[in-house]
C-alpha cells in the first residue's frame, strides 16, 4: 500500500509547522495557567512570530524549493512576504493588547485565531497548487470571520461577522469555480503545471479565460477591490478596532501574494487577459474608494474606502507588466507592486495604532471628530497622524509618496499616461479628506482632554512606526532593494 | 570642487526647526530666540553663496551630487545659477524679518509657529536649489504642508477654507507636472533637469508638457485665471504667511518658468507665447483694477502682487534679455516691497485688528514714522524711480516696447494702475484727520518694528539707486537660457 509513499521534505515548511506546533501549545498553556496568567498569552504569540521570523531568516532560499508533491513553494518571494507578515502580526498584538485588555477580549482565543490566521496566509504565500491556495484562503477566512465576530455582544461586529461571512463564501465559491475552470482548461491543479501547459500552447483559451474572470473575481474579493469591495467598509467599521488593525494590514500582504501566485506564476501566458481585468478593477476603485471617502465622517470607513484606493493603486501597477509581446517591464512592475503593498501595510498599520491609541475603557475612538485638537492634548502624536495622513495623500517626505511616485513611472513607461493623469486627479480628490483629519487635529479645538491612555510600549512602537513611514520616505531606497531582492530570485 | 553650502541652506533652518519644537511652546522665550539664531544662521550660511559665486559663468556652480534613490536613478543634485542664486539669498534673508514679526503677536503655539516658517524657508531654498526634477518636486509639494499649517493654526476667521483651497489648488498643478517628469524620465532615462534641457522632444509633446507645466506654476505664481486662492490665503493667512507667501512663494512659480517650461519646451513656449503674453497682460490690467476697488487692505496688497506678477510673466514670454532681467529684477524688488507692505499692515492689524481700509484715517497723527516708512514701501509698490519696483518695471516695460509697441504700451499702464490704488489706499489710511478713537489711540512703532522695517526701507532703496550687484550675476545665465529658446530642440 504504501510502496509509492515518499516523505515529504518538511524543512521548507519549516516556519508552518514551528506555528501550528506553538498554537497548540498555546492553547495548553491557556488552560493550564488559568485566568491570572494570562500575561502569557502575548507573550508567547510575539515570541512563536519571532522563531518563525528566525527560522524564515535562517533558512532564507535563494532559490525556489518545492515540497509536498509540488504542492508547497519555498522561494525568496515567500521568505521576504513571510518575514513582513511576522512583523505586521507582531505591531497588531502590541497595539491591540491595551484595547482588547480594557474590552475584556484578551482571551485565548483572539491570540490562536491570529495565529491560525497568520498560518493561513503563509501558507497562501507558498501556494504552488490550487489547493493549498484554497486552503490558505479558507483557514485566512474562517479565521477573520471569527475574530471579527470577538466581541460577540455586539450586535454590529457580529452583523459585520455575518456579511463577511456571507460574502467570503460567495467568493471562495467563486474562487473554487474558477480554479474548476482552469484545471478543466489544463488538466492540472499545480500552479507551475498550468503554466507549463499554457506555455506548450496546449490549452482550451475560451474555457481558461471564462476561469480566469472567476478566479480574478475571488482575488478581487480578497484584495476588497470595486466591485468587490462591498464588505470592506462594513466589516471596518463594524468590527472592534483592534480587529480592523489586523484585517487591514498583513492580509494584504497575503493577497498580494496570491495575486503573485495565482496570475503571475500561473497564468503569465495569458497576462493579457487578466492585465484588461485588473485594470478596470483598479480604475474603479480608485475612482469610487476616493471620491466614496469624502461622504464619510467615521474615520474607520474613511480609511476603508481609502484602503479600496489603495488595492487599485497597486493593482496600477500589476497590470502593467506586459505590454504586447513585450515582457520586459514585468519585473519592474511586480516590484513596485510589492512595494506598494508594503508601503500600504505599514501605513495602515500605524493609521489604526493611532485609533487604538486614542480609545481607552469605556471611549471608542473612530469619528474623525475624535482627532479634534490632537494638537493641544499631544503634539508629538498629532506630528506622528499628520506624517501617516500626508504620507497616505501621497505627498513627500513621506514613503506614501514614493509608492504612489513608482506605480506612476511603471504606468507612465508601460505607455498608459492618460491612466496615469486620472489616477493622479483623484489623489487630489484623496488628499482632501485625508487633509480634514490634520484639519481637526491642529485647527480645531478639542472637545475630549482625557490624557492618552496607552502604554509606553505601545508609544513607542507607535511612534517608531510612525518614523519609519518618513524615513522612507527620505531614504526610500531600502524596501525597494528588499522587494527587488525577493524577487530576481524567485521570479 | 566640493562645498556644501547650499546644503546647509535647505538643512539648517530645517533642522534648526525641530530643535525649536523640541524646545516648546511653554518656554517661549528660549524658543523665539533659538528661532531667530537659526534663521540669523540659516542667512549666514547663504552669504558665501553669494561672495563665491562667478558672475561670469552661465552654468551651475557650486553643485552637489550624490545618488538618492538609484533604481530611479534619482539624485540629490544640488546647484544654482545666476537665476536661481539671489533668490536663496531673499528667502534666508525674508525669513528673520518673518521671525521677528511674529515676536510678540503670535501667542499660540509660537515655536510651532516658527518651526514651520524655518521649515518653510528651508524647503524653499531646496526648490530653488534642486537640479533634479524629483528632489524640485518632493520640496515643492512638501512646502505645502508647513504653509497650510501657519494658514490654518494662526490665520483669520475663514482660515480653514482658505488653506484647503491653498492646498488643493497648489496640488491639482504640481500632480500633473509630476506626470510630466515622469514621461519626460522614460524618455530620457534621467531626472536631470540639465539633461532635459538637452532632450530633443517632439512638438505634440512638447505641447502636452507645457501645458502640465503651465497648469502647475500657473496657479503658483498665480496668473489669471488661476489667481482665486491668492486672495482668500493673504487675507487669511497670519502676517508672517502672507509675507512669506507674497515675498517668495509667487516667485516658485515663476521661477518654475524659468527652470522647466522655457528651456525643456522651448517650441511649445514659442507656439504659446501669444497665449502667455494675454494671460499676463489681463493680470497686469484688469486684476490692477480689480486691486483698486478692494475695501480689505491685504486683498489690495493680494490683487497688487497678481497684478505685479503678471509684469513677471510677461517679461519672461517676450523672450529678450531685457525683459527677462527684468522680470527677475522685479521678482526681487517685490519680494522685499510685498512684504514690507504686508509687514506694514500687519503693524497696523496688531493695533486696531482691523483690515478694512474704512476703519483708517489719519494715522499719520499718531504713527508719523510709521507713515514715513510705509509711505517709501508704497510708493515702491508703484514703481517710484529711485526705488526698487522702478527697475524691474522699467526694464520689462521698455522690453516689451522692443518686441511690440502696444504690449509695452499696455503693460506701462501698470504705472498709472498701480499708482492708483497703491496711493489711494495710502491716502485713506494715513493722511486726513483722525478717523476714530482706535486711531487715536494708536502708538507708534516700536524698536523692532522699527528695525524690521528699516532694514528693508534700505534694501528697497539701494536696489532701486543701484541695482548692479543683482543684475550682474544674472547676465550669463539669462544670455545663455535664451539662446537655448531661440535654438528650440526640434529633430
Amino acid at each position: 500500500m504504501l510502496n509509492n509513499f515518499v516523505a515529504p521534505d518538511l524543512y521548507p515548511a519549516a516556519p508552518e509547522i514551528f506555528l501550528l506546533v506553538m498554537a497548540s501549545v498555546i492553547i495548553f498553556v491557556d488552560i493550564l495557567a488559568g485566568a491570572r496568567n494570562r500575561w502569557l498569552l502575548p507573550f508567547l504569540t510575539i515570541a512563536t512570530l519571532v522563531g518563525a521570523a528566525a527560522i524564515t531568516a535562517t533558512t532564507f532560499s535563494e532559490q525556489s524549493v518545492l515540497t509536498f508533491s509540488q504542492m508547497f513553494v519555498d522561494d525568496a518571494l515567500a521568505d521576504m512576504l513571510k518575514l513582513f507578515t511576522y512583523l505586521a502580526v507582531i505591531f497588531v498584538i502590541i497595539y491591540s493588547r491595551g484595547y482588547l485588555q480594557a474590552r475584556g477580549l484578551d482571551k485565548s482565543e483572539y491570540y490562536l485565531l491570529v495565529l491560525f490566521a497568520t498560518l493561513g496566509m503563509m501558507v497562501m504565500i507558498s501556494a504552488n497548487h490550487f489547493l493549498t491556495m484554497y486552503l490558505g484562503v479558507e483557514l485566512l477566512s474562517l479565521s477573520m470571520y471569527a475574530l471579527v465576530a470577538i466581541d460577540r455582544d455586539s450586535v454590529r461586529a457580529t452583523e459585520a461577522a455575518m456579511k463577511y461571512f456571507v460574502l467570503g463564501a460567495l467568493a471562495s465559491g467563486l474562487l473554487l469555480y474558477g480554479m474548476s475552470m482552469v484545471y478543466g482548461a489544463t488538466g492540472t491543479l499545480e500552479i507551475g503545471g498550468v503554466y507549463q501547459m499554457l506555455y506548450h500552447g496546449a490549452a482550451n483559451k475560451t474555457v481558461l479565460v471564462f476561469g480566469l474572470v472567476f478566479l480574478v473575481a475571488g482575488i478581487a474579493f480578497k484584495l476588497g477591490v470595486v466591485p468587490f469591495h462591498m464588505w470592506i467598509p462594513d466589516v471596518y467599521h463594524g468590527a472592534p478596532t483592534a480587529i480592523t488593525l489586523f484585517l487591514g494590514s498583513a492580509p494584504k500582504l497575503a493577497a498580494f501574494a496570491m495575486v503573485m501566485r495565482l496570475l503571475v506564476y500561473g497564468l503569465f501566458e495569458v497576462a493579457l487577459e487578466w492585465q484588461s481585468m485588473l485594470m478596470l478593477l483598479a480604475v474603479l476603485s480608485i475612482a469610487l474608494g476616493n471620491l466614496a471617502a469624502i461622504a464619510q465622517t467615521n474615520l474607520k470607513r474613511m480609511l476603508a474606502y481609502s484602503a479600496i484606493s489603495h488595492m487599485g493603486f497597486m493593482l496600477l501597477a500589476m497590470m502593467s507588466g506586459v505590454v504586447g509581446d513585450n515582457r520586459a517591464p514585468a519585473f519592474a512592475a511586480y516590484t513596485t507592486a510589492m512595494y506598494y503593498t508594503v508601503a500600504y501595510v505599514m501605513m495602515s498599520l500605524a493609521t489604526f495604532g493611532m485609533l487604538l491609541l486614542l480609545s481607552r475603557k469605556g471611549f471608542e475612538a473612530e469619528e474623525i471628530a475624535d482627532f479634534k485638537g490632537l494638537n493641544k492634548r499631544s503634539p508629538w502624536f498629532a506630528a506622528m497622524m499628520l506624517v501617516l495622513m500626508f504620507s497616505m495623500a501621497g505627498i513627500p517626505f513621506f514613503i506614501g509618496f514614493f509608492a504612489k511616485f513608482s506605480v506612476l513611472a511603471i504606468v507612465v513607461a508601460t505607455g498608459h499616461t492618460p491612466i496615469a493623469v486620472f489616477a493622479v486627479m483623484l489623489s487630489l480628490v484623496g488628499a482632501f479628506y485625508y487633509l480634514r483629519v490634520v484639519k481637526v487635529m491642529y485647527f480645531d479645538a478639542p472637545t475630549d482632554t482625557a490624557p492618552l491612555a496607552a502604554g509606553i510600549d505601545m508609544k513607542l512602537l507607535l511612534s517608531a512606526n510612525c518614523l519609519a513611514v518618513a524615513m522612507f520616505g527620505l531614504f526610500p531606497q531600502a524596501v525597494i532593494q528588499l522587494c527587488k531582492y525577493a524577487l530576481e530570485r524567485s521570479l | 570642487m566640493s562645498s556644501h553650502l547650499l546644503s546647509l541652506s535647505i538643512w539648517v533652518p530645517i533642522l534648526g526647526a525641530l530643535l525649536v519644537f523640541a524646545v516648546g511652546s511653554e518656554r517661549r522665550n528660549a524658543a523665539r530666540w533659538l528661532a531667530l539664531a537659526v534663521a540669523v544662521a540659516g542667512f549666514l550660511v547663504t552669504l558665501p553663496i553669494y561672495m563665491g559665486f562667478d558672475a561670469k559663468q552661465a552654468g551651475m556652480q557650486l553643485v552637489e551630487q550624490a545618488s538618492w534613490v538609484a533604481p530611479f536613478r534619482i539624485q540629490y543634485l544640488l546647484g544654482v545659477d545666476g537665476i536661481s542664486m539671489l533668490f536663496v539669498l531673499l528667502n534666508s534673508f525674508i525669513t528673520i524679518m518673518v521671525v521677528l514679526a511674529g515676536w510678540e503677536v503670535i501667542e499660540e503655539k509660537q515655536a510651532q509657529y516658527m518651526g514651520a516658517f524655518l521649515i518653510m524657508s528651508g524647503l524653499m531654498n531646496g526648490i530653488f536649489c534642486a537640479l533634479d526634477a524629483v528632489l524640485f518636486y518632493v520640496f515643492f509639494e512638501a512646502s505645502l504642508i508647513p504653509m497650510y499649517l501657519i494658514i490654518g493654526i494662526w490665520g483669520g476667521p475663514n482660515r480653514v477654507y482658505a488653506a484647503f483651497k491653498f492646498f488643493l489648488y497648489t496640488l491639482l498643478g504640481s500632480l500633473l507636472m509630476l506626470v510630466a517628469f515622469v514621461y519626460l524620465f522614460v524618455s530620457s532615462g534621467s531626472f536631470n533637469i540639465l539633461d532635459w534641457h538637452q532632450l530633443p522632444i517632439d512638438i505634440g509633446v512638447q505641447k502636452l508638457i507645457f501645458i502640465a507645466f503651465l497648469l502647475s506654476f500657473a496657479v503658483k505664481v498665480p496668473m489669471w485665471p488661476v489667481h482665486t486662492w491668492l486672495p482668500d490665503a493673504h487675507v487669511e493667512a497670519p502676517t508672517g504667511g502672507s509675507v512669506v507667501l507674497a515675498a517668495i512663494a509667487l516667485k516658485l512659480g515663476a521661477y518654475g518658468f524659468l527652470r522647466f517650461s522655457l528651456p525643456i519646451v522651448p517650441d511649445a513656449s514659442q507656439f504659446f507665447q501669444p497665449l502667455m503674453i494675454g494671460l499676463s497682460l489681463t493680470a497686469v490690467i484688469y486684476i490692477g483694477f480689480v486691486a483698486l476697488v478692494q475695501s480689505d487692505m491685504k486683498k489690495l496688497v493680494a490683487y497688487s502682487s497678481i497684478s505685479h506678477m503678471g509684469f513677471v510673466t510677461l517679461g519672461f514670454f517676450i523672450f529678450n534679455p531685457l525683459g527677462i532681467e527684468g522680470a527677475l529684477v522685479q521678482m526681487l524688488s517685490h519680494g522685499f516691497v510685498s512684504g514690507a507692505m504686508f509687514l506694514c499692515i500687519g503693524v497696523m492689524y496688531d493695533r486696531v485688528h482691523s483690515r478694512q481700509i474704512a476703519d483708517y484715517g489719519g494715522v499719520v497723527n499718531t504713527m508719523p514714522k510709521f507713515a514715513a516708512l510705509f509711505l517709501l514701501f508704497a510708493m515702491a509698490n508703484s514703481g517710484l524711480p529711485a526705488t526698487s519696483g522702478f527697475v524691474g518695471e522699467f526694464m520689462v516695460a521698455l522690453g516689451a516696447v522692443q518686441f511690440n509697441f502696444w504690449t509695452g504700451f499696455a503693460a506701462a499702464t501698470t504705472l498709472i494702475v498701480g499708482a492708483a490704488y497703491t496711493l489711494w489706499m495710502y491716502k485713506r489710511v494715513v493722511f486726513g484727520a483722525v478717523a476714530n478713537h482706535n486711531v487715536a489711540e494708536l502708538d507708534d512703532i516700536n524698536n523692532r518694528e522699527f528695525l524690521i522695517l528699516g532694514v528693508l526701507a534700505v534694501c528697497v532703496l539701494a536696489m532701486g539707486l543701484y541695482p548692479f550687484p543683482f543684475t550682474d550675476v544674472m547676465h550669463a545665465s539669462v544670455d545663455n537660457l535664451l539662446k537655448h529658446v531661440a535654438a528650440g530642440k526640434l529633430m
